[in-house]
């Protein structure tokens, strides 16, 4: 792809080498955080709550030099006075270069970007996409095992509603690696992932319990598991132990191992992990810094 | 004794027979082709060898592009299409299923934001038999939608 005025929307739409140019530019930026970005104007519309990724893309922008406007709280909008979601965007890109949007409707971000006369960045859609999550999810696993192809990835927790483990899955079937999903019945990978998978030739397992798989994975992905997923209490009761990651389980895992995590973290790591050298996860929601300037710079032209 | 069902229904001079509808979607297919004011003759929960069941629309004087046609396909993609001239059949071919729907079918997703906002559905079509519909906007995949 090339980048210059491209929308990013969904992880689906970025190719293998779209990706690694992100990852490479995002290395790049890390080195040199020179005031590219001078002059330029991100609107960060966010009609629904997110502090920590409005903070990493404002502060992404503001580092190299940008400036940024926007609103975080929806009710401050003429949405509530009736003005549709893509007039909103007719007015916002009068006043922005680029603009990053969360909105609680699935597909919003690619109805704004039918409209829009700048790029649009989907800072999430409801349950459907979060490419830019993603991206500093592979950025993490890029940086931590120096490589992409080759590795077994663990996805632990709410496989079935996660948004970020279904958009990580795909975005890892550009890769040669082996996935495997550690969940309840209940809350394992959807069936339209692992066709998707399928299509791609990704190996992928199956298990109960984090203990089968935890010696020989590079990356363990943690998810919580919400207890308003579950119709039945007394399953939720059976399993929400089980999925809590403990410091004693990493005492024969791989050296090189990483645990991630999309953060919030509530109880399903142990607070004792994070003193240990294989706690990334902090690290990890960092790393959403370079990602994102990567995204403006590439988008904006800045960087080809 | 078997007795030989028929369903006799006028012949057209002029124009379209829509056959093989899935029964309980022929008002639909009035609906997609967006037909008022038309003359047309239809026929609900008729005996059929194939179906058991089936919709016929005969549609008189007019005439609609194979294009146009297809979009049943939405809701009937069995339906076959007869085009008449001077009482002669000119043309007879099964709907073929799109690549997309444009502006037809509602996205079953309560979240899509279509469904909140004035903006036209677009499903691909990721599998013909059965048929398998993409939502362009919120890229869930259905099996199943409506009109």
């Amino acid at each position: 792809m090339g980048f210059k005025n491209k929308h990013i929307i969904s992880i689906d739409e970025l190719s293998k080498e779209d990706v690694l140019k992100i990852l490479s530019t995002a290395a790049e930026l890390e080195k040199d955080q020179r005031p590219v970005l001078d002059g330029k104007v991100l609107a960060t519309l966010f009609f629904e709550p997110s502090t920590r990724t409005r903070l990493s893309h404002e502060a992404a922008m503001l580092q190299l030099g940008g400036r940024v406007l926007g609103f975080a709280d929806p009710s401050a909008t003429s949405g509530k006075k009736g003005e549709t979601l893509q007039d909103t965007i007719r007015m916002a890109d009068q006043y922005a270069d680029i603009i990053v949007m969360r909105h609680y409707m699935e597909g919003a971000a690619r109805a704004a970007s039918e409209v829009s006369k700048v790029p649009i960045i989907n800072g999430g859609d409801g349950a459907n996409q979060h490419p830019t999550q993603t991206l500093l999810d592979l950025y993490s696993i890029q940086k931590t095992q120096k490589k992409l192809d080759g590795l077994k990835i663990a996805m632990v927790g709410d496989l079935k509603y996660g948004r970020t483990v279904h958009s990580l899955a795909k975005g890892l079937s550009n890769f040669d690696c082996e996935l495997m999903f550690v969940a309840p019945e209940e809350l394992q990978m959807p069936k339209y992932v692992l066709h998707f998978l399928d299509e791609n030739k990704i190996k992928y397992s199956f298990h109960k319990k984090i203990e089968e798989v935890i010696d020989e994975v590079d990356i363990l992905y943690m998810t919580r598991i919400q207890q308003e997923r579950f119709i039945d209490l007394n399953e939720y009761e059976k399993v929400k132990d089980v999925y809590i990651l403990k410091k004693e389980m990493l005492i024969n895992c791989k050296k090189n191992m990483k645990i991630l995590h999309p953060l919030p973290r509530v109880n399903e790591i142990e607070y004792a992990v994070d003193e240990t050298p294989h706690a990334y996860y902090f690290e990890q929601a960092g790393n959403g810094v370079p990602v994102r300037q990567a995204i403006f710079c590439l988008v904006l032209g800045v960087k080809k | 004794m078997n007795q030989k069902r028929e369903v006799k229904i006028q012949a057209i001079e002029n124009g379209i027979v829509i056959d093989h509808i899935t029964p309980e979607h022929t008002m639909d297919v009035v609906k997609i082709l967006n037909l008022t004011g038309e003359k047309i003759l239809i026929g609900m929960n008729l005996f059929s060898e194939k179906m058991g069941k089936k919709g016929i629309i005969k549609l008189d004087d007019k005439k609609l592009a194979d294009e146009e046609l297809n979009k049943i396909a939405l809701v009937s993609p069995k339906a076959t299409i007869t085009h008449i001239e001077n009482f002669e059949v000119i043309k007879k071919l099964k709907v073929e299923v799109p690549d997309e729907f444009i502006g037809i079918a509602r996205c079953p997703n309560p979240k899509c934001v279509t469904t909140l906002q004035p903006i036209k559905t677009h499903f691909y079509t990721m599998k013909k038999e059965p048929m398998m519909l993409k939502c362009k906007y919120c890229e869930k995949v259905f099996d199943k939608v409506s009109i």
